[in-house]
């Protein structure tokens, strides 16, 4: 098994599809940098030639006065207790909030490219893995030797996970390393907050608590990573039962797309939950946004693309297992 | 020649849409012997070789390579095949050695020296480090041999291995599969639809015609029923009479007279032209074309 990873390995390496995703990355992570350095600026221009450090004092004063009120609910309390430890913490620790350091900026990468950058890179790679060998007709040589078809399949599925984990790896490494240039290295230890829920119209925030932020990186990056499995598993699945790379790329990035739009626009259709290209926005949920329709919670998403890629993984094999090749 | 059969296929059908494309073929491949897969295009050729190497499965009807079955017994029977099916498709943006090394893994049987041995048996040390996009269609051809050559398989499938090839090309492919089948015992099973081209190679021919095989039998025995001579003489009208009253004959387009090929009687022939004064300009063999062989075989039901 290990000698046909390495073959899969190997013509994927060949066919360059990876470097073309690194060099993907390398020019976009630059570009969001100065983005975000630009907003920084214009967020200093507009508190004027104030401090940083009294503006927090400022908002610390603001929630320390609204905890003292007695009219506040129990759980609201607790929650400003939780945001008024942060804002001292970061005083404390003179750290700027609204300057980021690499990891936060690596941070905000991950969230806005979780449901259509990252997902579209990874279509990239996996889309051609079986259809090239069935439109190139290499496929004949492949399934004629001493080996089960499902384990050539599985091989590819396994070089599909190592090429994601890369491109995920290169990501993270990408993003800290060339944003750094400019944020500076640190805040890895920073706190956040996250355990919002949402409820109807409200935000839950009993479960709210401070993780440092290089758990909660860790945590976002493992959802990346499962969103892509799935859409890679996904893609691994059109790549079997279609001949046409081209066609494989049309629907992927047709469901992705689709996907995008659907999430501002479906509150009301509550059904179209059970899309697997709806649920792609795993990080919201760790960091408390509004969710696309009522009733969807992390668990819920990852149960519904868990129940995608598990059916697009079985319809891949036993088609692949069974099928005439002409 | 060995006994026990190296392919053996039985009963072998296929339905594809619900129309039957193959139906019932059966034929056996001795140890060292080239064996031709004679039919026009579209007769079901490649349909067939495609069920023998495990790409489509038969909707009836068993194969055995070297007595393991192809359904049940994939891997085992897999051991003893090498085969290219239609034409030779190779990894282009990778060398030949890298596909060759990648064919390779997929068996832990195959040692690494095994790759020198079939590289050197078709000669491409030369270009091998080359990548397979700048090959010409002869070299494909012969990576696609060594790539199949490379477990040591009892059986080499090659499905009309000399299609798109020039001239010597052609020669030089059909001298090395008949040194193959000769040094290293291997039965070659070879498709194609040019009877001249089985005639040259195989030892044993099986036709196939609308998915079913009409005839099998050696290639000697084929050819010796339908060769005929071709017959130049002057004058035409003359040399006519004399032959009409010894055999059946035809009429050429270009003023030649055709009468079938009869050894023992054509030097007879011969002389009682020559004696009635006609000359004898040319005397020559012609094999019998594809369908003239169909004709024969199938009674005079046509090809399509
Ligand atoms: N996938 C397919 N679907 C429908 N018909 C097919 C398919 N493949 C082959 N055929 C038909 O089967 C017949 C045999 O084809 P083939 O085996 O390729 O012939 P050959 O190799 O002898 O030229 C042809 O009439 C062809 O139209
Ligand atoms: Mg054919």
């Amino acid at each position: 098994m290990i000698n046909l990873v390495r073959n899969e390995m190997l013509k994927l390496l060949r066919k360059k599809r990876l470097y073309v995703i690194i060099l993907i990355i390398a020019f976009l992570v630059p570009l969001f940098t100065y983005a975000q350095f630009k907003e920084i600026q214009d967020q200093r221009e507009k508190m004027g030639n104030q401090d940083w450090r009294t503006v927090l004092q400022q908002e610390i004063t603001d929630t320390q006065n609204r905890l003292s009120s007695s009219r506040i609910q129990d759980e609201w309390r607790k929650y400003l207790k939780i945001r008024l430890s942060q804002q001292q913490y970061y005083l404390e620790n003179d750290i700027d909030p609204r300057a980021p350091g690499a990891p936060t900026f690596m941070r905000i990468f991950v969230e806005n490219s979780i449901d259509l950058l990252l997902p579209l890179l990874v279509m990239v790679i996996v889309a051609d893995l079986v259809s090239s060998e069935a439109s190139g007709g290499t496929i004949k040589l492949l399934l004629t030797r001493p080996v089960k078809r499902w384990r050539i399949l599985l091989s590819k599925y396994l070089a599909m996970m190592l090429s994601i984990s890369f491109i995920v790896l290169s990501v993270a490494v990408l993003s800290y390393g060339i944003s750094g240039l400019v944020f500076g290295y640190g805040g890895w230890n920073m706190p956040l907050l996250t355990g919002f829920a949402v409820s109807g119209d409200e935000l839950l925030t009993e479960n709210v608590h401070i993780v440092p932020q290089w758990q909660y990186i860790l945590m976002e990056f493992g959802l990346v990573w499962y969103v892509c499995v799935i859409v890679g598993t996904l893609t691994f699945m059109l790549s079997v039962l279609l001949r046409s790379t081209a066609a494989v790329m049309g629907i992927m990035l047709a469901s992705l797309i689709a996907g995008a739009i659907l999430v501002n626009m479906v509150s009301s259709w509550e059904s179209a939950k059970y899309f697997f290209m709806v649920n792609l926005n795993l990080t919201n949920y760790v960091s408390g946004m509004a969710t696309p329709i009522e009733g969807m919670s992390l668990g819920f998403s990852m149960a519904v693309l868990a129940v995608w890629g598990i059916a697009g993984f079985i319809i891949a094999f036993v088609t692949f297992s069974k099928r005439d090749i002409y | 020649m060995s006994d026990i059969p190296a392919l053996e296929v039985e009963n072998l059908t296929k339905k594809i849409k619900r129309k039957l494309i193959i139906k019932g073929v059966s034929f056996t491949l001795y140890p060292g012997e080239v064996f031709g897969f004679l039919g026009p295009n579209g007769a079901g050729k490649t349909t067939t070789i495609r069920m023998i190497v495990g790409l489509i499965s038969p909707t009836s009807g068993t194969i055995k390579i070297g007595g393991k079955n192809v359904r049940t017994e994939f891997t085992e029977a897999m051991r003893h095949l090498g085969c290219i099916v239609e034409n030779p498709e190779l990894y282009p943006y990778l060398t030949g050695w890298e596909n060759l090394e990648h064919f390779a893994k997929m068996d832990a049987s195959i040692p690494k020296s095994r790759l020198q041995e079939v590289v050197a048996l078709v000669g491409l040390s030369n270009r091998i480090h080359d990548r397979v996009s700048t090959y010409s269609l002869g070299m494909r051809q012969r990576l696609g041999i060594a790539q199949a050559l490379l477990g040591k398989p009892k059986v080499l499938i090659l499905d009309e291995p000399t299609n798109g090839l020039d001239p010597a090309g052609i020669r030089e492919m059909r001298e090395f599969i008949r040194t193959l089948a000769r040094e290293e015992n291997l039965s070659v099973l070879v498709s194609s639809h040019l009877l001249s081209e089985i005639q040259l190679m195989c030892d044993r021919v099986a036709i196939i015609l609308k998915g079913a095989v009409i005839r099998t039998d050696s290639v000697q025995n084929l050819l010796a029923e339908q060769e005929r001579v071709i017959w130049k003489a002057e004058p035409l009208s003359l040399a006519k009479e004399i032959l009409e009253k010894e055999t059946e004959i035809q009429e050429g387009l270009d003023g030649t007279l055709i009468t079938l090929y009869d050894e023992p009687l054509l030097p007879e022939w011969n002389e009682k032209l020559v004696q009635a004064g006609v000359k004898v300009k040319e005397m020559r063999t012609q094999l019998p074309s594809l369908e003239d062989l169909f004709l024969e075989v199938t009674g005079g039901e046509s090809i399509d």
